[in-house]
């Protein structure tokens, strides 16, 4: 797989990054590099090995349906750019 | 006359969230209580602080099994969680824990009735996710708010194959389903409440055509009735265009109740790329025989039961058992009263009646009702003993006994006076009396004036003060007229 101007831009995109111009060509090389470093895997045999999903072996890990703490409200809203005494506030995005 | 209609086939699949009534969330212990103050029902989890990690409840599978079950799905043994990433205020995580490859339930069914008969929908997939928060648009507000209570409280996603054919059938589909889930008690189906919402697919086709056209998502439908309407809607709109020689845009449509219009959402449908990998942070989820077992043998009876019992056991007619079997309750209910009498069918029609509208009346659920099956059976009981009238029972003894449901329901019939004269003896007593009255009405009446039976009648209700048993009083008339004629 390779990395172009459009991946990367589109990427950038979904990730809701902005990338100066000058920026995208390093961009590119860097994750072309990673992608080329990570490709090395498919050397390996996989024939027949079910895919990992976790590093743990455990399976059924849960927990019972019991209300817990909750965290403070005005710790909840604490770290957020922006809020008033009941809400996070966020630039509007939807125009109707 | 031919309608432009007519001349296209209409797809619809609908995809149903429901809001499982756990009372911790998916994966965190915040509470789901709906209705708390903004952002209280929130932990580090709930709004992704570095370092959190989910827990996943087991409840959320036990009940999407559950619902599984009763469509007849085929459970997944194997389950691995995936991230659905994209970018949006009320998704702190930047994305959404939910269920890819590997849904809970695969397949199954969902029974409908329409006009046009029966028809199984058939089901693609039921997965469990969690739900995301609440974004808060008011138009004097240049922020847009986020509550992040429902922020990971559990949803089942009920997905059908595109196999519906008109707004009738998703309306029927959503009401079936919504039924399912009060009944298997796995969400509250409140629908204006949000616990259970419908997102439409509508695609039109030429009748001719195998090829399904662009779809259209319908979102924001808060009742079955809009769900109607937003979809008759969108196939109108979907004809004009391809009549009118216009091409549909693949697209997201909000519909609004108050303008019957829906508008377009989102424009760059082909950047909409979630990225879904595997769920690093969970492990995985086996769904063992005895795990299946266990919630098998919980399952309640379903409506279809109920309605086959209902039908084959008691002969109740199609209408009945689709009124009795539209809640858990009432279908219980029902079916304990007719442990009690034979006469099941006046069982469903004080069930469906007096009951159902007296429930209606007062805002309350049957469980909150004052009279058990046992007394209603009694009520039954004294009408088809001919102690009592249907109409004094149903008009009077029944509000009385509900007030005073320890007293006896003979007891309160005697104090209200409403024991009808059915006692031939003393009845006859008085029908002779009538008769000897009237000779020359008796003497009409046996050259072939049979309709003066309703005047003797109204003597002898006349005599008892309207408490005679109007089928004992027929026949002694018609006796003792016959008699001296």
């Amino acid at each position: 797989m390779k990395v172009d101007k459009h991946t990367v831009r589109k990427l950038a995109h979904l990730s809701r990054l902005e990338l100066r111009e000058e920026d995208e060509d390093n961009m590119i090389k860097d994750l072309n590099e990673i992608l080329t470093w990570v490709e090395q895997l498919n050397e390996v045999d996989t024939e027949g090995v079910e895919p990992l999903t976790n590093m743990s072996h455990e399976v059924n890990v849960f927990r019972e349906d019991q209300v817990g703490e909750h965290l403070d409200h005005e710790k909840a809203l604490k770290n957020a750019p922006k809020k008033d005494e009941d809400f996070f506030r966020v630039p509007k995005f939807l125009n109707q | 006359m031919s309608q432009p209609r007519d001349k296209y086939t209409v797809v619809i699949g609908l995809e149903i969230h429901a809001q499982l009534s756990t009372k911790s969330k998916i994966y965190s212990r915040d509470s789901t209580t709906f209705g708390s103050a903004p952002n209280t029902n929130v932990s580090v989890v709930t709004l992704a602080h570095p370092g959190t990690l989910p827990y996943l409840n087991k409840k959320v599978l036990d009940y999407a099994i559950k619902m599984g079950l009763a469509c007849n799905s085929e459970i997944t043994r194997k389950n691995i969680f995936c991230r659905k990433n994209y970018f949006y205020p009320d998704l702190p995580k930047g994305y959404q824990l939910t269920q890819d490859k590997t849904p809970i339930c695969i397949g199954g069914t969902v029974l409908i009735r329409t006009k046009k008969g029966e028809k199984y929908v058939k089901l693609n997939r039921i997965h469990v996710e969690e739900d995301a928060g609440k974004s808060i648009h008011q138009n004097e507000e240049t922020d847009t708010l986020v509550d992040l209570n429902r922020a990971g409280v559990a949803l089942i996603e009920i997905v059908t194959e595109p196999d519906l054919g008109s707004a009738a059938e998703a309306a029927q589909t959503m009401m079936e389903i919504r039924k399912l889930v009060r009944y298997l008690d796995v969400c509250d189906g409140n629908m204006e409440e949000g616990s259970i919402r419908c997102d439409a697919n509508v695609s039109i086709m030429p009748k001719c055509s195998t090829v399904f056209g662009p779809k259209v998502e319908l979102k924001n439908m808060n009742s079955i009735k809009q769900i109607k309407n937003a979809i008759e809607h969108e196939i109108d709109r979907q004809v004009g265009i391809v009549e009118a020689g216009g091409e549909i845009i693949s697209e997201t449509r909000t519909y609004d109740p108050a303008t019957g219009d829906s508008i377009g959402m989102r424009e760059k449908e082909e950047l909409n790329d979630y990225r879904y990998f595997p769920e690093p942070d969970l492990s995985p989820v086996y769904v063992t025989d005895e795990w299946l077992d266990e919630i098998r043998n919980e399952l309640p009876v379903l409506p279809e039961q109920w309605r086959t019992k209902f039908i084959e056991e008691y002969g109740l007619p199609e209408y009945d058992t689709g009124v009795l079997t539209d809640s858990r309750e009432i279908a219980k209910f029902f079916n304990a009263v007719c442990q009690e009498t034979q006469n099941y069918k006046a069982a469903s029609n004080w069930v469906m009646g007096p009951v159902k509208s007296y429930l209606n009346d007062h805002k309350i659920g049957i469980d909150d009702f004052p009279l058990t099956p046992k007394k209603l059976a009694e009520l039954i009981e004294l009408i088809d003993s001919g102690k009592i009238s249907y109409s004094s029972a149903s008009q009077q003894l029944f509000s009385a006994w509900i007030k005073t449901p320890k007293i006896a329901a003979l007891e309160i019939a005697e104090k209200l006076n409403l024991i009808q004269e059915s006692d031939s003896d003393s009845l006859e007593e008085v029908v002779r009396e009538v008769v000897d009255k009237f000779p020359d009405k008796v003497k009409e009446y046996n050259k072939g004036k049979k309709g003066l039976i309703g005047m003797f009648m109204g003597e002898v209700m006349k005599a008892t003060k309207g408490k005679a048993d109007p089928k004992i009083t027929n026949q002694l008339l018609r006796d003792k007229l016959e008699s001296v004629g």
